[in-house]
């Protein structure tokens, strides 16, 4: 649209205005969290018998310290979360310290959540370390795509294609793991996805295809492919399609600790190297010269080309590393999330990486945080459908793009993508 | 078309005074050149596929080692097998012709709203979500009016129109009133929309009584499309509603003034605003009517073939094929005819291949993608088949999510 656009020398200067649309922004999240309190109150604390008890459980049946849980009485619980949620809406209503507003609203839908759980598993015993775990397992595909993103966006290239890429990795680490070891399937799927990369890039570099356009007939491309794959090879040959199942690694006394332990150490080498990614990919960006050419590359190629520095093979490099990063996690996905490979077995969850790249920000620990809250959300779905709430799963599953769209409509702030994001650069 | 109109543009005319037809398809420019490219894409796809079937027979490729020439002739063999019976499903018979029709219909539909999209300047990647919209809205009207079938069809059709323009619209509106990319909020729609039918088609008035599964109750006999050659044949009057929508968006972009403002917004929306358009309500308007379109498609795949249920595969994957089908005829009305008939034939045609041949359906998804590949990277067919075919522009959407 025709936003108004800060002159570029002026970019620069931090200027902190308190605009209409902050103050707007506070008004709507207050009605927002006082509606949540009137839930809270009216169904999760009233809809419970006045002496149930809610049980939590903090261990897994594996674990060294056993039997660590929470009782409390439900209504109690959920009655304080009420009080505390309208407060923090009430405090929002008066449009004062705005930089408050996401806190206020984070806060207010933990407190949310948690009383929620409360209510459905009242007058019974629920494995909160249980849903924690998966949460953790579930979020490593979505944070490993949405740091693919924005590896590529970063350099101001999009990538849609993330869909694509972790279905035809994870396709190639089913056959070559099956064949000759996870080892194999683990390289081919990296492989791949970097060659997937290649693709998009020289797409969208060389003959300056529509980015978006790129993306979309590579995940087509993609799907179609594996799937014709998988029913002329996979159905004649099964014994292609039976990849060993990875082997977790419990780290030692780091696994012991409860909550944290099961929930961080004790998981197969993919989820400790995408943590390290996230760390390091953070480090990288923001602390050497790699990313300091990369965001430069993607905010003002211009400039950055007047400073010597090669926009294209910058982008070029960005966009296979992006696809690298997609291998490793159709690698997970494949090798120890699934271990079989099904047709169009990732189901959007390169879209909702995509929405976790925007959600965090285009930052990598925010990518991880929003993987966090979406694997969260995937396993509440699954939690809400066992413990039988009336409430209809798919409202759950619906969450990550309902927040995504939130998102992007700037209720929680405007994402600014990188400046120079989906434009082709042409040297003058 | 009728035939005077393919006469129209097959006759040479002075190059000021082009005939309406011929501005608004560019037939008259340079007929020739603008079908070197999509033909040698095609060509170029079909080459690729027979690789792609050639090194995935296994049986050929495992006596490879011991007895070269046999495994190579089977291999060849296998190629000809697949595209002679591709060829026969999709031109062979009346009966491949009418079921490339069948095919070609929602791709038509859904492809001529993305097309309006693109024309406006925006990318609609949601019109599977705006099908199911469509789809489970019209399926309501299908089962539940109780009225003769010259009220019921099309009363259903324009349920589906309303669902999928709504749909659409919000997507429309939440880039108009936020800024809210329509690549990201389509996307999101999709899914939304997805578990959104998954829920509905689970709830009394819609689930089929004595079904766990969503699966919709059969549409009133009032609500099912008549077959358009004789009840051996699968076409339907949809394929008919389909043309007339052919000519509905060609008039609406190259003959209204709303067309000539989407079309100014989506060249240039500065540009636009400037010379008093709002551009927020045509955004909003553009997205809606691309989802009208979607709609109907939607509501195509549930009136228009046995058994008459919605379920939430009913848009199988019609919406993405439909950017494919778009994007080949270059976001013409006339173009993605020629697009949906085409992709409509080579769908018609796999399905013959995959019950004769033991080819899957899934290479005509390849063959479609590898074609819009080429056709939006004219350089790759140039140096590949060392032509010069038309410069042709490919779309540039992108300026980033944040516009």
């Amino acid at each position: 649209m025709t936003a108004t656009k800060v002159p570029e020398q002026l970019a620069e200067v931090p200027v902190v205005v308190r605009t209409g649309a902050d103050e707007r922004r506070a008004t709507i999240i207050g009605v927002i969290l006082m509606v949540l309190a009137a839930i809270v109150l009216g169904v999760f604390a009233f809809g419970v018998p006045s002496d149930a008890t809610s049980t939590f459980n903090l261990s897994l049946p594996g674990d060294v310290i056993q039997d660590v849980s929470v009782s409390f009485n439900s209504r109690v619980f959920s009655g304080v979360s009420a009080v505390v949620i309208f407060a923090l809406g009430l405090e929002r209503l008066r449009r004062r310290n705005l930089r408050w507003t996401n806190p206020a609203l984070g806060i207010g839908l933990l407190l949310f959540v948690l009383a929620f759980l409360a209510w459905a598993s009242a007058d019974s015993s629920f494995s909160m370390v249980g849903m924690l775990r998966s949460t953790v397992i579930s979020s490593i595909v979505i944070t490993l795509g949405a740091l693919c993103g924005l590896t590529c966006e970063r350099a101001g290239v999009i990538n849609i294609g993330i869909e694509g890429q972790l279905l035809t990795s994870a396709f190639v680490a089913v056959i070559l793991s099956s064949a000759f070891g996870t080892l194999a399937g683990v390289g081919g799927a990296l492989i791949v996805g970097a060659l997937l990369g290649a693709l998009l890039a020289w797409l969208a570099i060389r003959f300056q295809v529509d980015q978006i356009i790129a993306g979309v007939v590579i995940n087509i491309l993609a799907v179609g492919l594996t799937s014709f794959l998988a029913s002329r090879v996979l159905s004649q040959a099964q014994d292609l399609n039976a990849p060993k199942r990875v082997p977790g690694f419990r780290i030692p006394l780091l696994a012991d600790i409860p909550v944290i332990g099961p929930m961080f150490f004790d998981h197969t080498f993919f989820v400790y190297i995408t943590f390290l990614l996230v760390i390091g990919l953070h480090f990288a960006l923001f602390r050497t010269r790699w990313g300091l050419r990369a965001r430069s590359v993607g905010e003002h190629p211009k400039a950055a080309d007047t400073l010597g520095i090669d926009v294209l093979k910058v982008r070029y490099r960005n966009v296979i590393m992006g696809g690298l990063i997609a291998g490793f996690g159709g690698a997970f996905l494949a090798l120890a999330q699934i271990s079989r490979f099904e047709e169009n077995m990732t189901g959007g969850i390169g879209f909702i990486g995509l929405a976790a790249m925007i959600f965090g920000r285009w930052m990598p620990f925010g990518a991880l945080a929003a993987g966090l809250v979406f694997g969260f959300s995937g396993a509440l779905a699954q939690k809400v459908a066992i413990l039988g709430t009336g409430i209809p799963s798919e409202f759950m599953l619906m969450l990550p793009y309902v927040a995504t769209v939130i998102v992007v409509a700037g209720l929680v702030g405007t994402a600014r993508p990188p400046a120079a994001d989906g434009q082709p650069y042409v040297k003058q | 078309m009728s035939e005077t109109e393919v006469q129209k543009a097959e006759q040479p005319q002075p190059p000021e005074r082009p005939s309406w037809f011929e501005t608004a398809t560019g037939v008259a420019e340079s007929t020739g050149r603008a079908l070197i490219l999509p033909t040698l894409a095609l060509i170029t796809a079909l080459i690729l596929g027979a690789f792609i079937i050639a090194l995935s027979d296994i049986d050929n490729l495992r006596r490879l080692g011991t007895e070269p020439g046999a495994a190579l002739g089977g291999m060849l063999e296998e190629v000809l097998t697949a595209y002679r019976a591709l060829f026969r499903g999709a031109v062979g018979s009346i009966n491949a012709i009418s079921e490339t029709l069948f095919a070609t219909t929602p791709l038509l539909l859904a492809g001529l709203g993305i097309a309006l999209g693109f024309r406006a300047g925006l990318f609609n990647i949601g019109a599977q979500g705006q099908m199911l919209i469509g789809g489970i809205v019209a399926t309501y009207v299908g089962i539940h009016l109780d009225a003769p079938g010259i009220i019921h069809i099309p009363l259903t059709l324009l349920a589906g129109l309303a669902g999928g323009f709504v749909w659409g619209g919000l997507a429309g509106l939440l880039k108009a009133r936020t800024g809210a990319h329509e690549v990201i909020t389509t996307i999101m729609g999709n899914f939304i929309a997805l578990y959104l039918v998954q829920w509905l088609l689970t709830t009394p008035g819609l689930q089929e009584a004595g079904r766990n599964n969503p699966v919709s109750e059969p549409l009133a006999p009032t609500a099912h499309l008549p077959r358009l050659f004789g009840s051996e044949y699968r076409v339907t009057i949809g394929f008919l509603v389909a043309i007339v929508g052919v000519f509905l968006l060609h008039w609406l972009l190259f003959r209204s003034s709303v067309g000539f403002e989407f079309r100014a917004i989506g060249a240039n929306p500065q540009a636009g605003s400037y010379a008093g358009m709002n551009v927020a309500i045509l955004v909003t308007l553009a997205m809606a009517i691309a989802g009208g379109f979607a709609g109907v498609a939607g509501v195509n795949q549930v009136m228009g073939l046995a058994p008459f249920k919605a379920s939430p595969a009913l848009a199988a994957s019609v919406g993405f094929d439909a950017i494919t089908v778009a994007l080949l005829g270059r976001s013409n009305p006339v173009g993605v005819l020629w697009a949906a008939i085409l992709f409509g034939a080579l769908t018609a045609g796999g399905r013959v291949m995959q019950g004769a041949a033991q080819i899957p359906l899934d290479l005509v998804v390849v063959l479609q993608a590898l074609i819009v590949i080429f056709v939006a990277a004219p350089g790759m067919i140039r140096a590949i088949w060392r032509v010069k075919a038309a410069e042709e522009e490919t779309p540039q959407l992108t300026t980033g999510w944040g516009s």
